[in-house]
């Protein structure tokens, strides 16, 4: 019973062999590629019929566009309409990859740090590539916000500085962790589940108590889910937002 | 002392620091519904700030959960 045996990586084929490195299929690519093609069919499927009075599927689809485009437009303005396919992107993507990982059997490819990492990294370098293409050296002004007195200042450029620097940090290990620890909070409730059940008839009675509380984990996940595939994509449009206009 | 058990321990105290996370998270969301509940128009304005909120606060507990972790399974 060791709750972390469902996050291993398994090699399904093998691709090439690059320096001596193993380029394989895993099961963490076929998971993402299943994320992909699902929101691929939903979006596809939904403005396919393009009805004016809007069925199920398109609802769906009219939503999540809704939805992101509020939130990017509420925080970095209708500037940063134009990072609209990013922040849509990531938000599907992550969102996909975190319900599905809550279904038995499955991987969560979010559980993993190299994942999130590059999703963090990507977000990371295009505000500082956008960032300084658009504001040049005025980007700089991030790092020093007015109105602060001028003897406090170089302390507050130097937590500014070290608070932008440790964002990707922040913006990857809180998605990997969140989905980590509720997947191995869910495996040892599993696990007391039949421990307990493995004790005979008082230990079954025992067991309804794990068992209530594995469906309602399991509920709190799905919560969890969405939550921070959301607070991925809010936090993706604060930092874009710093981009757009650095000047506090 | 057996590492062993040392490492149990270190996983254990780490585990507190969640305690502190776990009042700043209350507190976020308790002010958020006390002035929700004092001007219900202007609520739906501020949700993205309560997550935002909400994301920051948190990461820090799970920083500390992450050391538990590591110290379980990794080390």
């Amino acid at each position: 019973m060791d709750p972390i045996h469902q996050f291993e990586i398994k090699n399904l084929f093998p691709i090439a062999h690059i320096g001596g490195y193993e380029i394989a299929f895993t099961n963490s690519a076929l998971f993402m590629l299943i994320s992909v093609l699902l929101i691929a069919l939903l979006m596809l499927g939904a403005t396919s019929s393009r009805a004016l009075v809007p069925g199920r599927l398109q609802a769906v689809a009219e939503m999540s566009y809704e939805f992101v485009s509020t939130t990017l437009r509420s925080t970095a303005g209708t500037e940063g309409m134009k990072f609209f396919p990013l922040v849509f992107s990531l938000f599907m993507f992550i969102l996909v990859m975190n319900v599905i990982g809550i279904i038995p059997y499955t991987f969560t490819v979010t559980s993993h740090i190299i994942i999130t990492v590059a999703f963090a990294l990507l977000v990371f370098l295009t505000v500082v590539i956008y960032g300084f293409w658009k504001n040049g050296l005025h980007f700089f002004r991030l790092f020093v916000p007015s109105g602060v007195p001028g003897y406090i200042l170089p302390l507050v450029t130097f937590i500014e500085i070290m608070s932008f620097l440790s964002r990707p940090v922040s913006h990857s290990v809180r998605l990997f962790a969140n989905m980590l620890a509720g997947h191995i909070t869910l495996k040892v409730f599993g696990g007391f589940v039949t421990m307990l059940g493995a004790l005979g008839f008082l230990g079954w009675l025992g067991a309804i108590l794990p068992l209530g509380l594995t469906v309602a984990l399991t509920a709190l996940e799905l919560l969890v889910a969405f939550l921070q595939a959301y607070v991925f994509a809010i936090l993706t449009c604060i930092y874009l937002a710093d981009a757009i206009h650095p000047g506090h | 002392m057996d590492p062993t058990a040392a490492k149990y321990i270190g996983a254990g105290i780490a585990c507190i620091g969640m305690g502190g996370a776990g009042v700043g998270v209350g507190t976020i969301f308790g002010h958020y519904l006390a002035a929700a509940l004092r001007n219900p128009s202007a609520a739906q304005g501020q949700f993205g700030n309560l997550i935002f909120g909400f994301a920051v606060t948190e990461a820090l507990g799970i920083f500390s959960l992450l050391i538990a972790l590591l110290l379980l399974f990794a080390l």
